[in-house]
């Protein structure tokens, strides 16, 4: 009978499969589980976008957009599940929000030939594109926030920090663990101490970690975390009253949400940014007027403006200007999934393209490459303001530890390499 | 009427303790296995094999493994999970440091090696029993996860702690890593649960199997009637060891292909494949599939008929998902306590008397 069933819907969703009139994104999204504070403003971003470009130009290029969501609740058995179930259906980019599921899609969407783009997550040494032919981490990486963090150190201390303690609170997971090499390097480099605790998933219980960070008294603390563990990493810091200014998160660390629960005592606490805060852009009017006033908002609708909002509404307007790329390169409206890797990695960020979708000074300017599938990888530091509860930036997209980071990727790439016997290469 | 075993007669002993001593059993054996083995794998697609046989196969090794430990030796064990994960990384090892090797041997050996584990672990059981048995084998989940994470021996010095799986061929076949076919994925997984339940079934009646039972009974009666207890649970531990292993090692190569030990092994683990040996049936291997097919395929359908065709929220259906899972569970548990695989058993007395039940 169940069997029966699930061949019964298959059938169906089969029959009414591959739309190939369509540009079709999956959403590989989780509103639910231990993640969902993180997944649901950046999945409401994503769908809203591509809401906004159907209903105000009718798609992109004339071709109207579908998107498929699929819940994942950050699990990567339902990660599998759902990249099966929407790959048959004409899926152009994958997107999965979850570094997870990003190492098990690697080398299936090499096989595939469907480019996956992990902003700002995913494998770090992605971002040679010579190996890594169909992922794409632009416009940066773990490793440029874990330098990002390191500068924005120095800067507060005159460009010396030997001897200083540095503690970093991660979420024991691939994506915890990925600034820490380089974390490690950068200690080297400028002298500093550093101590790295781990944090188990989901990440509830940091008591032990805080009751160490209490006792050796870093000077700065910087955390990788995620979901519910942000919100509670806070919590913990304002309870022993560690300095929040002294607290940087990485930029998945850095919402609303994660703040917001601690109330005053949150005030100061800083977050790395990979593009701006807050909704005074004029792409919002039309959000506002074509999205939200219709009444075709996603989700609850109350994340709009919100910081991981803006996270997916970009994530959104990259994949649909890397669209328009691979239009002009193919001359065609209706592209495949092969076309659409040949947008991304011809894909060409300016301010005036920024200032014409309404996003100006949104995101830094950067261009994609064969060689380099990872941008730029600028990084600002925002703040958090409590009383106004408003996230600020504290400063411009500045460059990262570029000597050490290019050396770090060539050799984690070639390591892989390696491993599954690629031969780099751009044709 | 149609379900009888009027004519079928035994004549020697080997025929009447057989498998399936009906007939009809018999032929509905055989045509699985023939449809499983000959037909299946010429319709299998990508989606079928990775989202809903291979997770099916697997799960039903794991679910054999700790029905042996808990269902037929009454030892309490939640611990499944860390021993998957001793498959998963044993198997990551083997295939790293032996690429040229047949993945068949690496399987069956990491198997050997979370058997041997499994019995290191097993040892307390020896003192202790039931609940304390229980925590004892919850530490051996937690430690088993902690390791894997703290010693980047076992990940091979990788930045992000993950192991991924490289692609390995049997015969020339490929059979993990994204090139695999979903057929090659699919039979390899089917050989290995085929013959993991028919070496379960044949332990399980004999004598190995019956001083199991007699422990799960009453331990000090079968140590009075001359059963070793030491060497009943240690052999129980290490036989669930075992198959728990292969499940992990396939449930990494083959099914994901990429892992992280605290994600994929974790005590949520442990307790799902629980579930899936006591809704299916303790001490039965038919409950054991019952058990893991419920599990794996509701969420699924589920999905299906909720996302795809029904077009609700995917969030709802996530969470609704969660309430149908669990009053389900909590229905099957109060209608019928000893599982599908008495469920099964009662269908199939009501329908030998079936239309005539007086």
């Amino acid at each position: 009978m169940k069997l029966k069933l699930t061949t019964l819907a298959l059938g169906a969703l089969m029959a009414a499969g591959p739309v190939m009139a369509d540009l079709v994104f999956p959403m590989l999204s989780y509103r639910t589980g231990p993640y969902a504070a993180s997944g649901i403003p950046f999945a409401d971003g994503y769908a809203d976008y591509f809401t906004l470009l159907n209903e105000r130009d009718g798609g992109i290029g004339g071709v109207p957009i579908k998107t498929l969501e699929c819940e994942t609740g950050y699990n990567t058995e339902k990660g599998v599940e759902c990249y099966e179930s929407t790959k048959g259906q004409g899926a152009l980019m994958y997107q999965p929000l979850s570094t997870g599921i990003t190492y098990q899609l690697i080398p299936k969407v090499a096989v595939d030939g469907i480019p996956m783009h992990t902003l700002g997550y995913g494998r770090t040494s992605a971002a040679n594109g010579e190996v890594f032919s169909n992922v794409f981490n632009y416009p940066a990486n773990y490793w440029n926030g874990a330098s990002g963090v390191v500068n924005h150190l120095l800067e507060l201390n005159d460009g010396d920090i030997a001897g200083k303690k540095v503690t970093l609170l991660y979420h024991n997971s691939a994506y915890g663990k990925e600034p820490i090499r380089t974390l490690e390097e950068l200690a080297v480099k400028h002298g500093f101490k550093l101590t790295a605790l781990a944090v188990d998933h989901p990440g509830q219980e940091q008591k032990s970690q805080w009751l160490q960070i209490r006792r050796e008294r870093p000077d700065y603390v910087a955390m990788w975390g995620w979901g519910v563990m942000n919100q509670v990493a806070v919590q913990e810091a304002a309870n022993i009253r560690f300095p929040m200014e002294n607290f940087i998160g990485v930029w998945w660390s850095g919402g609303e949400q994660d703040v917001l629960s601690a109330g005053d005592a949150a005030d100061g606490y800083k977050a790395l940014a990979i593009h701006g805060v807050g909704s005074d852009y004029p792409v919002y009017n039309h959000i506002q007027k074509y999205v939200v006033d219709a009444g075709k908002g996603a989700g609850a609708g109350d994340q709009v403006g919100t910081v991981f909002y803006n996270r997916g509404m970009y994530a959104a307007m990259l994949a649909a200007e890397a669209v328009k790329t691979a239009q002009a390169i193919h001359g065609t409206g209706d592209i495949t999934p092969a076309m659409m890797r040949d947008g991304m990695e011809a894909l060409e960020m300016t301010e005036a393209k920024m200032i014409d979708l309404g996003m100006p000074n949104f995101g830094p300017s950067f261009s994609v490459s064969c060689e380099n599938h990872g941008g730029p990888g600028l990084v600002a530091v925002s703040q958090w303001d409590a009383s106004s509860k408003t996230w600020s930036m504290i400063s411009d997209f500045k460059p990262t530890d570029a000597e050490i980071i290019n050396a770090l990727i060539a050799e984690d790439s070639a390591a892989y390499a390696a491993e599954n016997k690629i031969t780099p290469k751009c044709n | 009427m149609f379900y009888r075993e009027a004519g079928d007669f035994k004549t020697s002993y080997k025929q009447d303790s057989q498998t399936f001593p009906i007939k009809i059993d018999r032929l509905g054996y055989y045509v699985t296995l023939a449809i499983a083995f000959l037909v299946v794998p010429f319709f299998i697609n990508d989606y079928w094999a990775n989202a809903i046989l291979l997770p099916f196969l697997i799960y039903a090794i794991a679910a054999i493994g700790l029905n042996i430990l808990v269902g037929y030796a009454g030892q309490v064990s939640l611990g499944t999970g860390g021993f998957m994960a001793v498959g998963a990384y044993a198997c990551y090892k083997l295939m790293t440091s032996m690429p040229d090797v047949s993945m068949f041997v690496h399987v069956v050996l990491a198997g050997c090696i979370t058997a041997v584990t499994c019995i290191v672990f097993g040892l307390p059981s020896l003192r202790i029993k039931g609940f304390y048995l229980a925590v004892a084998t919850l530490a051996a989940q937690f430690f088993l996860v902690w390791l894997f994470n703290r010693v980047p021996w076992f990940y091979n010095y990788s930045a992000s702690g993950q192991i991924s799986s490289p692609e390995r061929e049997v015969f020339g076949i490929i059979i993990t890593g994204p090139s695999a076919s979903a057929s090659a994925t699919y039979l390899f997984s089917l050989i290995f649960l085929t013959v993991s339940a028919l070496i379960a079934r044949n332990l399980t009646r004999g004598t190995l199997g019956r001083s199991w039972m007699a422990i799960r009974d009453m331990d000090i009666a079968a140590e009075i009637i001359g059963v070793n207890p030491m060497k009943a649970k240690l052999t129980a531990f290490g036989v669930s060891g075992f198959f728990i292993g292969i499940s992990g090692a396939l449930f990494f190569s083959v099914y994901l292909g990429a892992v992280e030990v605290g994600e994929a092994f974790g005590p949520s683990k442990s307790f799902l494949v629980l579930f899936m040996v006591i809704i299916g049936g303790l001490g039965s291997i038919f409950g054991s599939f019952a058990g893991a097919a419920f599990l794996v395929l509701l969420p699924v359908v589920l999905k299906v008929v909720g996302v795809d065709v029904m077009g609700w929220p995917t969030d709802i259906v996530a969470h609704f998902q969660l309430v149908i899972v669990g009053a389900l569970i909590i229905m099957f548990l109060i209608v019928e306590p000893h599982g599908l695989a008495q469920l099964w058993t009662v269908a199939k007395e009501k329908l030998r008397l079936w239309p005539f039940p007086h």
